[in-house]
């Protein structure tokens, strides 16, 4: 099994998230991050006084895969997730040992 | 002095209780004026300090405050004829030889002392923003306490009582430019070389947490200040609605003098930018609101908006750290109000300026030195008596003025309050 994680602009999220269920996907897992990569951040003035804020809001999101699905739904999310602009963030695939459904106890791909 | 109620007036009578309301409201106006513009976890330390001083300063004024302030006819500070408010139900302090004053007040003793009062608490809590994120709050209660007793009151005797030095000089100050603006600005300055800088300052961004708030207590203050300046006037007459008039002028025009220099900049009209210009409008206007007229209040709230703008670029220049710009804000604008009074005061507009402005017909510079004397003399007092007491109590307290290191990190909220302002998920 894949863990594939992404990086990407919080606006896309729900594009995102059409996307990768319309691939099949039957779950992911959201967070709220701030993170800087080549876009860095912004400056905000207040009386006169610049602050540069270094950390952009982002969503992270993760979602457990079988093996031969994780490019395709890295694709999904890819295509989704892009504007063409600056800041569109970044996906990747990490291998998971073992996922288990809490529930029931079921392992591997039955628990995804 | 017995105060004859056959002269009582119930229209002025009503004007100074409801413009004592109006001041009282400026207090939780000031702690969200400057709330927002700390960091999340210090909120509620900032207002705290602000509205603590309602309790605290309003209940030594009633013991010995009015007195010191106002009690008898000596030149520098009042007498003991009033403590506890005593006989303030009917008696007014004396006019000194030759001068009708409090003679002349067509409401009770006891409306002015309750006037007063809250013009004591706002003085004072117009520090904090200076101090913000880093005083204990019980050095912050002692210094509030000393500071209204042994700062304000004898500032408010030279100015506002009849027999005070600087009011039988002929300096003008219509509602407090010198007593309540240059008095706490300058005390901030103290204050702040004393305690020193907050952690991190200034290379750790320390943005304001939520200018919703700010915007909304300075719409408080700019209400409020109608009582404050209107107020002032003693009676519900035209100089009253003279000063209410000028109030307004001078907040937005210094709201656009802010705004154009700020655009041309750095970039943006900001919503700080707007509040702070009408702050710095209100606080220039306030020592000549009843004093000036026609274009007048234009003029000192423009100049009030761009002076004070350019003042608060100076704080990082020269390294002191007044973190929320009381300094730039209240101190510049009630130096450049109580110096502009001396161009624009106008017997037309009130019998009391005895020497019009320089530029008033048969002006001249006389006004000028007196008002040069009176801010210079504001000045050192107050600096050197904030310097002191500051001073005193980081020696005398136990823990001194400052919150230690790791507090400052987590906090004033939490640790000197053992609350905190925003929980947002459920606990």
């Amino acid at each position: 099994m894949k863990l594939v994680v992404g990086i990407i602009k919080p606006f896309k999220l729900d594009d995102v998230k059409a996307a990768v269920q319309d691939f099949g996907v039957q779950g992911l897992t959201i967070t709220e991050v701030q993170g800087f990569g080549r876009q860095r951040g912004h400056t905000e003035v207040y009386r006169g006084a610049e602050y540069t804020i270094d950390f952009v809001p982002k969503v992270k999101l993760e979602i457990l895969v079988d093996d031969g699905d994780a490019l395709a739904v890295a694709e999904r999310i890819m295509d989704a997730a892009r504007t063409g602009k600056i800041g569109d963030g970044k996906v990747w695939v990490v291998p998971v040992d073992a996922v288990y459904r809490i529930r029931t106890g079921e392992a591997g791909t039955d628990a995804l | 002095m017995l105060f004859d109620f056959e002269n009582l007036n119930a229209g002025d009578t009503a004007w100074l209780l409801a413009s004592a309301a109006l001041v009282m409201f400026m207090t939780p106006g000031l702690a969200l004026f400057y709330g927002g513009m700390v960091r999340t976890k210090n909120v509620l330390a900032m207002l705290m300090q602000n509205f603590f001083a309602l309790g605290l300063v309003s209940v030594l004024w009633g013991l010995i405050g009015y007195s010191l302030a106002f009690g008898g006819d000596g030149p520098l500070i009042g007498n003991f004829d009033f403590v506890g408010l005593k006989d303030v139900a009917t008696m007014y302090p004396p006019d000194p030889a030759g001068v009708e004053w409090f003679g002349l007040f067509t409401f009770p003793p006891v409306v002015f002392a309750a006037y007063q009062m809250m013009f004591a608490v706002i003085t004072p809590a117009l520090i904090t923003g200076a101090i913000a994120d880093r005083m204990r709050f019980s050095a912050w209660v002692w210094f509030l306490g000393l500071w209204a007793v042994i700062v304000y009151t004898p500032v408010a005797h030279w100015v506002f009582s009849p027999s005070g030095w600087l009011f039988e000089r002929g300096a003008l100050d219509f509602a407090g430019g010198t007593v309540v603006h240059i008095n706490a600005g300058i005390a901030a300055l103290a204050a702040v070389l004393v305690l020193g800088r907050r952690r991190g300052w200034p290379e750790r961004p320390m943005p304001p947490h939520s200018l919703p708030l700010t915007l909304l207590g300075t719409g408080i203050l700019w209400f409020g200040w109608f009582g404050f300046n209107a107020g002032s006037a003693g009676a519900a007459n035209g100089v009253a609605g003279q000063a209410f008039m000028n109030t307004h002028m001078a907040a937005a025009a210094a709201m656009l003098g802010w705004l154009v220099v700020e655009r041309i900049k750095s970039g943006h009209a900001t919503t700080l930018g707007a509040a702070s210009g009408a702050v710095a409008g209100l606080v220039a206007i306030t020592p000549c609101a009843g004093f000036v007229g026609g274009i007048a209040p234009l003029i000192i709230g423009a100049v009030a908006g761009v002076v004070c703008f350019l003042a608060i670029q100076l704080k990082t220049r020269l390294g002191y750290d007044d973190s929320l710009d009381v300094v730039g804000v209240h101190l510049v604008g009630g130096l450049v109000g109580s110096l502009l009074l001396a161009f624009f005061a106008d017997p037309a507009i009130n019998a009391a300026v005895a020497e019009p402005g320089i530029f008033i017909t048969d002006g001249g510079t006389a006004l000028l030195v007196d008002q040069l004397v009176a801010v210079g003399a504001t000045l050192v007092f107050s600096f050197v008596l904030t310097f002191v007491i500051v001073k005193a109590l980081d020696v005398l307290l136990p823990g001194g003025v400052r919150v230690p290191e790791e507090d400052e990190e987590t906090g004033l909220d939490l640790t000197q309050h053992s609350e905190v302002g925003y929980s947002f998920a459920e606990r």
